[in-house]
């Protein structure tokens, strides 16, 4: 069973509480999801300041300078997990440094 | 098989109905994982019953013959669908043996995944009981005092989660116990209550149901002994203890005061006075403890009008500091009653009536008893009707037209 966590937070308290213990904790999580092969992707985003939101109404591809929803709360990272079941995901989640001061969300993945 | 056919069958059904339903829909639960094949399949047996047994006589253990035909109903369901045939290979029974916890119960398994905390505490509640005791959404939705349609909606998106998000199938490992155990006992407590008072039908009492609970909690206390576990087993023991003094020789309903205290059960009455000392020695008292400290006033006392009511009335208080609902409002004011007459009650009860906007159920019956004491037997005649009208049960409503025959013959 593959479950998408989507990591977000407050993009400024984020930066400002990125400390050297967090980032090794960071890399610890990681670590351990690559050793046991549970992690298929992880992505860490740039700040959604430098997002770039894409729409087409009548043909016309329209643009937007910054995320789909405003608003402090924003991704900053994705991780593509497969474990056996929403217990597994969710020992997987709240290991995540981010839960600390975010949140991470789980989403089932579809499978065809 | 043994057993006459015709009423005999009958009989059998219904009573494999109250005492087996929740375990077949679990055992095919755990079976198939589809909660919805699950239940047709339950259904499908039950009614396969109904002609069966009354032709063939009732088999040896009717649970396992309900079991075995619903898992041969949901095989032959799944090998027709061509989509869900692909499943096939996962209809192997698990060795239900034990799991991580060590306690080996499918209903138990039933009521812990209902009640994952990644589902809404009240959605937990609504489809556990459903799930468990059958019963029917109009009278899940009854019991929450929420609409039908919002009811079936819920139970629709719980299931789904539970399929979709793939929440496991299990009494979860100890250390994921205490996130569980909040809705697991509201699961129980409402399990007896409907045993106690079932929500319709004919027959006030569920017994099996009251048993069932009792049987669960006690379970639950020894995977989490925290003395709102041991609290909920004394209560349900305490209260269960009055169950035969409850039912008159018409099955009406017979209420506490006028109850036959020596038949009362004294094994059960022990049972549950040692299990509320053994709750409060934690000192952590909470809502269920409250409640089970009211049952034991209740269980100590020789007569209702020996009873302890200004004791019972601070334990409401306490109560409605930590749970004010309506349930608990209109106690309050028939403890009040008890202790300072019956004009003290309907005082109480003025500000309680209608508590949250919503009439509760049993307001009326509780202020038509409160008027017949005063002897305003007019104003009592017109609340009687209203909660007759109110009463969905045919014992309570049975005990409502006597009393409403007694005050106006007076």
């Amino acid at each position: 069973m593959r479950y998408l966590l989507l990591i977000s937070a407050d993009e400024e308290e984020a930066e400002a509480v990125t400390s050297d213990a967090g980032m090794k904790a960071f890399g610890e999580w990681l670590d351990d999801l690559e050793r046991r092969g549970v992690l298929q992707v992880h992505a860490g985003l740039h700040p959604s300041a430098n997002a770039t939101t894409v729409r087409v109404r009548d043909g016309q591809v329209l643009l937007t300078d910054g995320p789909y929803a405003e608003g402090r709360e924003q991704v900053g990272g994705l991780a593509l997990i497969e474990c056996a079941d929403l217990d597994d995901a969710i020992d997987i989640a709240a290991r995540h440094p981010a839960t600390a001061i975010g949140q991470v969300e789980i989403r089932p993945v579809r499978e065809s | 098989m043994n057993g006459a056919p015709g009423p005999a069958a009958d009989r059998a059904l219904a009573d494999a109905f109250r005492a087996d339903w929740g375990r077949v829909v679990a055992n095919l639960i755990a079976v198939t994982g589809d909660w919805d094949l699950a239940e047709d399949s339950a259904q499908h047996a039950f009614a396969k019953a109904l002609s069966t047994w009354r032709r063939d006589g009732v088999p040896r253990s009717p649970q396992a013959w309900l079991t075995t035909t619903a898992r041969n109903h949901a095989i032959d369901v799944i090998r027709h669908d061509r989509v869900a045939a692909a499943k096939l290979p996962a209809l192997v029974p698990e060795p239900a043996e034990t799991d991580d916890s060590g306690i080996a119960d499918e209903r138990l398994r039933l009521i812990f995944t209902c009640c994952h905390p990644a589902i809404a505490l009240e959605s937990q509640i609504a489809l556990a009981l459903r799930t468990l005791c059958g019963l029917s959404v109009a009278e899940v939705a009854r019991a929450f005092l929420v609409g039908e349609a919002a009811m079936a909606k819920r139970l629709v998106r719980a299931k789904q989660k539970i399929a979709i998000a793939r929440i496991p199938y299990r009494v979860p490992p100890a250390h994921l116990l205490p996130h569980r155990i909040i809705g697991v006992r509201a699961v129980l407590y409402l399990l007896f209550n409907e045993g106690y008072a079932a929500t319709a039908g004919p027959d006030l009492l569920r017994p099996d149901l009251c048993d069932q609970a009792i049987e669960l909690t006690r379970m639950v206390c020894g995977l989490m002994p925290d003395p709102e576990s041991w609290g909920l087993l004394a209560l349900l023991e305490l209260t269960h203890a009055r169950s035969a003094a409850r039912i008159g020789p018409d099955g009406e309903l017979i209420p506490l005061e006028e109850q036959d205290r020596t038949r009362w059960n004294a094994d059960l009455i022990a049972a549950g006075l040692s299990h509320v000392e053994t709750a409060l020695r934690r000192e952590r008292v909470g809502p269920y403890q409250v409640q089970a400290l009211i049952a034991a006033t209740h269980a100590m006392a020789p007569s209702a009008a020996e009873t302890d009511w200004a004791r019972i009335v601070r334990l409401y208080d306490e109560l409605i500091a930590a749970t004010p609902t309506p349930t608990v409002l209109l106690n309050r004011a028939v403890a009040v009653g008890m202790r300072d007459g019956p004009q003290a009650g309907l005082d109480a009860l003025g500000s309680t009536g209608h508590p949250q906007g919503s009439a509760h159920p049993l307001a009326s019956a509780v202020r038509a008893d409160l008027l017949r004491r005063l002897g305003d037997f007019a104003a009592a005649a017109t609340a009687y009707d209203d909660a007759i009208a109110h009463a969905t049960n045919d014992a309570e409503r049975r005990y409502l037209q006597k009393r409403r025959a007694s005050v106006i013959t007076s």
